[in-house]
């Protein structure tokens, strides 16, 4: 297990990298830069600007900059939020977006999870398709239209929660809400028809016959087995909302790190770009690796002493 | 053990999440409690819509920056409504050939309490001049006549051979190329406000973070900066250093910076903001604003939407084509379905600039004989058949570029459409991202591309100066020698000559066309009725210094 966890963890820093290099020769493929403006800066004055911030050196020497101090964890400064560094403006974005994700996962497992085995042991049944019709409307239903009908009726028409930041425990609902909405929709759908498929298995119709409490065939027989599915599912998502979602952030005014995924790319702020990727690559692949080890836990057969040998 | 392994890493994970998400909901449950404190400070609540790059007035060249600017800071004089009234200049004169302007300083301070003296602008405006500042509006200096500024700016000499100099502490000289009539009302726009020095060379107080930083944050306007967060929102207070700090009403000014128009509308109509910046207003609510709303306020900017020919192309090489092109498109109709309150524009400089005489250049230029509705579709007609494409027949198709926006999609639509249906000329449409599209304008690579301008300085040389051949601006890269020379003549004279020569440009422009001059822009706000004394200055600077709320 540890000689497979480091392995794995070699290989997840190797992937880290080789994605940080795709996106740097991307990212300065595009047209346009960091000082493009409407109305162009004079060529003096663009040629101090390249040569403050290096981009007069060739591409490769950017390059080895740039990774080695991502090595060091050195992001480099911001172009367009100037005389802040990307380190900075992490560390002060990243606790703002990582509450609400961490938040939103967490109602994502709590209310996903409980939903869909409820519908599947009540297949057909009022309650089902009651549990489904919201779960499609959740996964149809973009985010942004979420978060701006939140907003519109409870903050807004109804003045229940503030129409923007973080500073109430009201103010996290309609955030969280928007962030987990298509996750926990899908969650509970995947939860569902998982966990159909694991209740028509022998092993379950076994331990019925059995006459084990019914308690106890759902519990440690049926949903353990149905979740390893969900669990694939999750890995990934808790990367993804943990560092955060361009439009809520932007909707709610959350002053997270979500918001330079796209903001960056419009402003070519590359050392932002570059960043924003990386967490967002180190805490995929991360999460993948946790995954994975999940798997060990609750699926007996999967074993990794064996693969490492 | 393996189960173990795994919980302790998912509680490793959780730990410091856990920490600060409590530690900052306590410090935000704080801050609410202070904010309610009753009889408090008067506090006006502001969304400016955007993060600014830079507070710092030299290196700012942004609208968002200059807002804040206009009330951190005060240069020689302020522009209140296009009126130049005093600033820290309480007075100034011009010598009689025009060449030296000496503004007299008022005894002032910066907020730290510290004198404000004529060397602060003398280190200021050489500080924005130096290329390795590289202020983003360096180029400015190049319109200014100031004596050496744009060979200074453009590192070809020193920064001490531009000709500004304080003869005692109250006292800024500044010398001249040639006369320029707009010279002093340039001095209020944001580029030429003194900045501190001290500051500005802390170790800390680099790239403009001293504007960032409550504690270098030296300023001289009505207000001063007490704290700054990225991404979230700012804090003004007024500043009791300020020359003129009895006619301000207003205690703490908080700024957010909330790019959202639908969140930031919707706190506006929750009462949570008493000002609203024109970019946070949603722009399908703007036409029933502007019909039916008090508290929406639309103000001309001076500036002008447009297209620009590609000059360098043969399609184009035939001024009746330009023209007939031009004639061909209703400016009222796309004006209406905008519905912002824009004026359609017959030629390039926009409603606001008076002339020698006090006319309204704008009024007195005409639209050179354009309809400014469907009127001229004939004589588009007649032109462009006359050029040898009688109902548009055997006019290559072109494409039309504009970067992505719903606004520019909506015009260049009704564009394509009249040329089709009053010219029989198709084009193509096509949208590029924002910086791509500069990229492309900038190359020439294109046939017809969108344009727009607006000034920085009272005159309506900043308009029209762009297209002088050689210009970094001029997209349709237009070079017509008599443009060129009357524009020359128009920078090196002032009072009559100085109109005289830029009415004669703008015929030339009207008449060759390199450019479909479409509408002139508009600025808005949402004001709550309860804030009062605010002021918007023609170059579009919002101002709070007499500001107050009323009950």
């Amino acid at each position: 297990m540890r000689n497979y966890f480091i392995r794995r963890l070699i290989y997840s820093l190797l992937t880290v990298l080789m994605i940080a290099t795709v996106t740097f020769f991307m990212m300065h493929s595009i047209p346009g830069g960091p000082f493009t403006r409407e109305k162009p800066v004079p060529p003096e004055i663009m040629r101090v600007l390249n040569e403050k911030y290096k981009l007069d050196q060739p591409l490769y020497m950017q390059y080895l900059d740039y990774m080695k101090g991502l090595v060091t964890f050195n992001l480099g400064p911001s172009f367009s939020k100037v005389g802040i560094s990307v380190n900075d403006l992490i560390v002060e974005g990243f606790p703002q977006t990582a509450k609400v994700g961490f938040l939103a996962a967490l109602l994502i497992i709590i209310m996903g999870v409980p939903f869909g085995i409820i519908s599947a042991l009540k297949q057909n049944r009022p309650i089902d398709y009651i549990v489904m019709f919201m779960a499609t409307l959740g996964v149809t239903i973009p985010s942004f239209v979420i978060a701006s009908l939140i907003i519109y009726f409870f903050a807004g028409k109804l003045g229940w929660i503030p129409p923007f930041g973080l500073s109430t425990m009201g103010s996290y609902i309609g955030p969280v809400v928007a962030l987990a909405g298509y996750s926990l929709s899908f969650v509970t759908r995947l939860t569902r028809s998982s966990m159909l498929e694991v209740l028509r298995q022998d092993y379950v119709r076994t331990a019925r016959a059995n006459g084990l409490r019914e308690l106890s065939v759902i519990g440690k027989h049926a949903v353990k087995n149905a979740l390893i599915p969900v669990i694939t599912y999750m890995g990934p998502t808790i990367a993804a909302l943990m560092t955060g979602s361009f439009v809520v952030e932007r909707i709610f005014a959350i002053p997270g790190i979500g918001r330079y995924f796209v903001e960056s790319v419009s402003n070519r702020d590359y050392t932002v770009i570059m960043g924003i990727t990386v967490i967002y690559a180190a805490f995929y692949v991360l999460m993948v690796l946790l995954v994975d080890m999940a798997y060990a836990l609750i699926d007996p057969r999967i074993r990794f002493e064996k693969e490492s040998k | 053990m393996k189960r173990k392994l795994f919980l302790a890493l998912v509680a490793l994970m959780m730990i410091p999440m856990l920490f600060t998400s409590c530690g900052k909901k306590e410090e935000a449950v704080e801050t609410a409690v202070e904010e309610a404190a009753p009889a408090g400070p008067v506090v006006m609540n502001w969304n400016l819509a955007a993060d600014p790059k830079y507070i710092d007035p030299g290196l700012n060249g942004a609208s968002d920056g200059g807002d804040l600017a206009s009330n951190l800071f005060e240069g020689l004089v302020r522009e209140r409504s296009g009126e130049v009234i005093p600033g820290i200049a309480k007075s100034w004169e011009t010598s009689d050939d025009g060449l030296v302007v000496t503004f007299h300083l008022r005894e002032s301070k910066w907020s730290d309490g510290s004198p404000l003296t004529a060397h602060d602008f003398v280190y200021s405006w050489k500080r924005a001049i130096e290329p390795s500042t590289a202020s983003e509006y360096g180029w400015i200096w190049h319109y200014t006549n100031v004596v050496n500024a744009e060979a200074a700016n453009n590192g070809e000499v020193s920064v001490d051979e531009v000709g500004i100099r304080a003869v005692d502490d109250l006292t800024f000289e500044v010398t001249l190329s040639a006369p320029t009539d707009y010279f002093v009302s340039l001095t209020s726009f944001y580029h030429f406000m003194p900045v501190k020095q001290s500051s500005i060379e802390d170790a800390n107080g680099g790239d403009g973070m001293w504007m960032k930083t409550p504690s270098l944050a030296v300023s001289n306007g009505a207000y001063k900066l007490t704290s700054y967060k990225v991404g979230d929102g700012l804090t003004l207070e007024k500043n009791e250093n300020y020359w003129n700090t009895s006619k301000t009403g207003l205690d703490i000014i908080n700024v957010k910076f909330i790019d959202s128009a639908s969140t930031g509308y919707t706190a506006y109509q929750a009462g949570e903001f008493d000002f609203l910046d024109g970019s946070s207003v949603p722009p399908a609510e703007i036409p029933a604003l502007v019909a039916e709303n008090p508290e929406f306020y639309v103000f001309p900017l001076l500036g002008t939407y447009y297209y620009n020919f590609n000059m360098d192309l043969d399609m184009w090489s035939d001024s009746r084509v330009r023209r007939a092109l031009s004639y061909a498109i209703d400016r009222t109709l796309i004006v209406e379905t905008l519905g912002r309150g824009n004026v359609p524009a017959g030629g390039f400089v926009p409603p606001g600039f008076p002339d020698h005489e006090g006319n309204d250049f704008f009024e007195t230029a005409g639209t050179y004989g354009i309809s400014m509705d469907a009127g001229s579709v004939e004589e588009a007609k007649k032109l462009l058949a006359e050029a040898g494409y009688p109902n548009g027949e055997g006019f290559p198709k072109f494409t039309l570029m504009y970067n992505t926006s719903e606004g520019h999609q909506l015009v260049a639509e009704m564009v394509q459409e009249m040329w089709k249906t009053n010219l029989g000329i198709s084009c193509d449409l096509e949208n590029q991202e924002w910086a791509v599209f500069q990229d492309t304008r900038k190359a020439g690579d294109y046939q017809v591309s969108r344009g727009g301008w607006i000034t920085d300085f009272l005159d309506p040389m900043g308009l029209l100066a762009i297209f002088v051949d050689g210009n970094d601006y001029n997209d349709p890269n237009y070079n017509n020698p008599a443009y060129n020379e009357a524009m020359a003549k128009a920078s090196s004279s002032n009072g009559a000559a100085h109109y005289e020569a830029l009415y004669a440009a703008q015929d030339i422009l009207m008449k060759d066309m390199p450019i479909v001059p479409v509408y002139h822009y508009t600025d808005y706000f949402l004001s709550s009725p309860k804030l009062k004394g605010w002021d918007r200055s023609m170059l579009g600077q919002i101002d709070f210094t007499t500001a107050y709320l009323a009950d």
